[in-house]
């Protein structure tokens, strides 16, 4: 088959970072009409290419040629007025102005100084038709569903240039997909795919193996810096990908299959009845055994993190009751779940886990510091061993416990705040979401080690939007839909992601 | 190679600019008035430019020190100066009506009383802040304006005058040659930081500015912390208090502490702690204070004319907060660093180089 030429080519591109070379020799290209996946785990230098690209991070080395044209690029403005735009995991917009302001803000269609507000609203609406999108501009952005916003951030990009129409040629989305369901991924990949037919290069990135494989043509798989190969999405099947990333044979994983396929037998650790939040989620019954994983399953916004919350008392309930180890527990604040022994790793890393502004060591004992109280710090040696013992057996990188926490990848981040939970030793870890938007080695590290703790006797509630995550480690799964506990099934040889789907559906579509 | 390392690892110290900025502003009094370095003994205390520094700057230094941690936790605190006049007042009030003005148990409850109702008034902003989720630069700004209608009343909307030699001791004694004031503020210096440092209360500090919402759900009780630190700020804001109306032997309702709040909160920023909240620092904020009080005092010194100096202050003051900005240093001292350059680079050497020449200068005299 005969090769366009590609819109454009990244040739020899170094990028070093104090101590680290980020980006050693890479080459990229990008044709137009394709959706091409950057593949590569945590730290491989996929942020780093894609604000190389953009200008976020000056070049140490190598060419950018768009167009066939030589381009030099510093600033990320720069990068979107030749026609590079890119829309990122967070939605950066203003939820309380209107869609059609959004789209246009900073450029808004001015006669002597004056915004256009007919014109400005005539355009955004043409411009969110003709991408085949049902949106009133008017409504304000935050009247619209996370997936919406990131649609609308969409147009946002596409819009630049010219302010009449697309003047983008490549469209970069970095990570879009991590917090949407099902339906809005769907919803996303139909754009996607009407801007592809349109000519535009869309370069995407994305943990989730089976997007890559469903939308994409082509890609591109780094790993430590260096580029491992480009290859046809139809030549490449998962496991080689895989392989590729990984750079070793695949098998960690399947090592936890069939590990935990029965039921779980042992003393009940937490008993919730008729535990609901108006609004939140209708009021079911849980029993949690000591040493048991239950995995929750169910779409985006199905209660799942409601469920979680009020078990630990980050919502307060309205009805019903919990009780720990057989003595009821309050739970009008976290600190009651915490002194009942009960730990939460929320699914928001950086806005409810993680002060960004402190070291990796006192993020790691902040748990443990406010149980004990500000007035009995934790003796220097103790905690200095603490944090040691944790940072080895987690394996954050970099072991430097002065690091501040917010320079950290992702999985990194993780396995800090699973450090600050275990480092108080809950009876039970509530993990929400622990492997989103994390690396493939991360993720199964993380994994095993639910398995291992629950071995020792802690019980975990899991929470992972992957089936076969929850499949693989759940002694029983909750399943829940519509912010309702529908659900509850032991695991077993005969439970297989088709039938938690069936359960999660039940007459849906699905 | 070693040297230039050293230098940039110097440079990145949180207290570098801060530091060199002080050092900077003492220097340029130097051409005005050549004794400026000079300290000199007589009737047995020690006198010099360097000293009145300190002693001037002394209940800027108290309040700023107390409003570091309020801005730590990501709030602030417009009361201070209100507090301020109140404890004054207070005290002042209730030694005025003392048959013996100088009998130390009078003395001491009055400034028992003063400090109490400045712990009052802390108690009530973090009430506001941490149980009723007012923002705190309203909350705050209720006191601020209220508060001194409370001192007007407390003092009949006169300035009471007082004659107390025990008062007169914290805002104008001496001890050990050296003015009172200075070992108070040491005192309170050395208290806060054990206070945070030792204790955990620093950490969580730090975690509630920096992230309330992961402070909250990682079991620190924020709200206990809140109004602690409102309190401990207007502790340190009725200590301060007490030096003013002590000083001046006087309480006056209207002016007393008159926009301290505005120096300390600058102070608190000069010394490098964030207005977001999060990471402080209570030695920043001194040298904070230092410099702000050494402004006034070089205005002072080189005669600019009274009805400008509030133009020059600002101008001083927008120096040392570009200096503070990294983005701001990359782009004016960022060639240092890099291949080219050397116009510059020269210049920020040469300064340092006039520092470690003019210090032994204070050791001298």
């Amino acid at each position: 088959m005969a090769e366009p030429r590609p819109v454009l080519e990244m040739a020899g591109i170094v990028k070093e970072f104090p101590g680290v070379r980020a980006l050693s020799d890479v080459d990229f290209r990008l044709f137009p009409g394709e959706i091409h996946a950057l593949m590569g785990e945590n730290g491989a230098g996929k942020s780093t290419l894609i604000k190389v690209l953009t200008g976020v991070h000056p070049l140490d080395g190598g060419t950018i040629t768009l167009d066939g044209r030589s381009v030099r690029i510093t600033s990320p403005l720069e990068a979107q007025q030749a026609g590079i735009s890119t829309v990122y995991q967070e939605v950066n917009l203003c939820p309380n102005l209107s869609v059609a302001e959004n789209i246009f803000i900073g450029r808004e269609p001015t006669r002597m100084g004056r915004i256009q507000w007919k014109q400005l609203r005539r355009q955004a609406a043409e411009l969110v038709e003709r991408l085949g999108l049902d949106i009133d501009v008017t409504a304000p952005l935050s009247s619209y569903p996370l997936a919406v916003q990131q649609l609308v951030a969409i147009v946002r990009a596409l819009g630049t240039g010219d302010g009449e129409g697309p003047g983008t040629k490549v469209l970069i989305l970095d990570e879009p997909t991590s917090s949407l369901d099902r339906d809005e991924v769907l919803q996303l990949f139909a754009l996607m795919r009407r801007l592809k037919d349109e000519g535009v290069a869309i370069l995407f990135v994305s943990h989730f193996l089976d997007q890559i494989y469903e939308v994409c043509d082509r890609m591109t798989v780094l790993r430590n810096g260096t580029l491992v190969g480009e290859h046809m999405v139809r030549d490449l099947d998962q496991v080689g990908l895989i392989q590729l990333m990984l750079g070793k044979a695949m098998g960690q994983l399947d090592e936890l299959h069939d590990q935990q396929l029965h039921s779980h037998a042992g003393e009940t650790l937490v008993q919730a009845e008729g535990l609901g939040r108006t609004g939140g989620i209708a009021p079911f019954d849980l029993e949690i055994k000591k040493g048991e994983v239950i995995g929750l399953a169910g779409l985006l916004g199905s209660g799942r993190t409601e469920l979680a919350r009020l078990l630990f008392g980050a919502d307060q309930p309205d009805s019903g009751k919990v009780s720990i180890e057989g003595r009821q527990v309050s739970m009008s604040a976290p600190n009651d779940a915490i002194g009942a022994g009960v730990a939460f790793c929320s699914e928001n890393r950086k806005s409810e886990g993680l002060v960004p502004d402190l070291t990796v060591r006192e993020n790691i004992i902040l748990a443990l510091q406010a149980s004990r109280g500000w007035t009995r710090p934790i003796p220097v040696a103790q905690r200095d061993e603490l944090v040691a013992k944790y940072i080895k057996a987690l394996d954050i990188r970099p072991a430097n416990p002065e690091a501040r926490v917010g320079q950290l990848s992702g999985g990194n981040q993780q396995k800090v705040l699973l450090a600050r939970w275990l480092i108080t030793q809950p009876k039970l870890l509530i993990l929400d979401e622990p492997t989103r938007g994390i690396d493939i080695g991360a993720k199964a590290e993380i994994q095993k080690l639910v398995v291992s703790l629950s071995e020792d006797g802690m019980s975990v509630l899991y929470i992972a939007a992957e089936l076969e995550e929850v499949l693989r480690l759940s002694h029983t799964i909750g399943v829940l839909r519509d912010r309702r506990l529908v659900a509850q099934i032991a695991n077993g040889p005969e439970i297989t992601t088709s039938r938690i789907l069936e359960t999660i559906a039940s007459g849906e579509n699905q | 190679m070693t040297t230039s390392t050293r230098w940039r690892a110097l440079t990145r110290h949180h207290l570098f600019w801060p530091v060199a900025v002080l050092v900077l502003l003492l220097l340029v009094n130097v051409p005005f008035t050549p004794d400026f370095f000079s300290i000199r003994m007589a009737d047995g205390h020690l006198y010099g430019s360097l000293v009145s520094i300190v002693l001037f700057g002394s209940p800027l230094i108290l309040v700023a020190v107390g409003m570091t941690l309020v801005i730590a936790t990501g709030g602030i605190d417009l009361s201070v100066g209100a507090v301020v006049a109140i404890t004054g007042a207070l005290a002042c009030s209730y030694i005025s009506d003392q048959s013996d003005q100088s009998a130390l148990s009078g003395v001491l409850l009055a400034m028992g009383l003063g400090l109490l109702a400045a712990v009052v008034c802390g108690l009530w902003n973090g009430f506001l802040v941490a149980r009723m989720g007012i923002q705190p630069i309203i909350a705050t700004l209720i006191i601020m304006v209220a508060g001194r209608g409370v001192a007007q009343l407390i003092t009949d909307g006169q300035i009471i005058t007082i004659n107390s030699e025990p008062y007169k001791l914290i805002g104008g004694g001496y001890w050990l040659t050296l003015p009172f004031s200075i070992f108070v503020v040491a005192a309170v210096v050395i208290i806060t930081v054990g206070l945070t440092r030792r204790t955990a209360l620093g950490l969580l500090v730090e975690a509630v500015g920096g992230n309330a919402e992961a402070s909250r759900l990682v079991g620190i009780r924020s709200r206990r912390i809140k109004i602690m630190v409102y309190m401990f700020c207007a502790l340190c804001a009725g200590i301060a208090g007490l030096m003013i109306s002590s000083n001046t032997s006087a309480a006056d309702g209207n002016n007393a502490g008159l926009w301290i709040e505005l120096d300390a909160i600058l102070a608190v920023v000069i010394g490098g702690t964030s207005l977001l909240g999060g990471r402080f620092s209570i030695g920043g904020t001194v040298v904070g204070a230092l410099v702000i009080q050494t402004l006034t005092t070089t205005i002072y010194t080189i005669g600019v004319p009274t009805q400008t100096n509030l133009v020059f202050k600002a101008a001083v003051v927008i120096v040392v907060c570009l200096l503070q900005s990294p983005k701001f240093r990359d782009k004016v001292f960022g060639a240092r660093f890099g291949a080219k350059g050397s116009a510059t680079p020269a210049a920020v050497p040469a300064d340092s180089a006039a520092a470690t020449e003019a210090a032994p200068k204070m050791e001298v005299s």
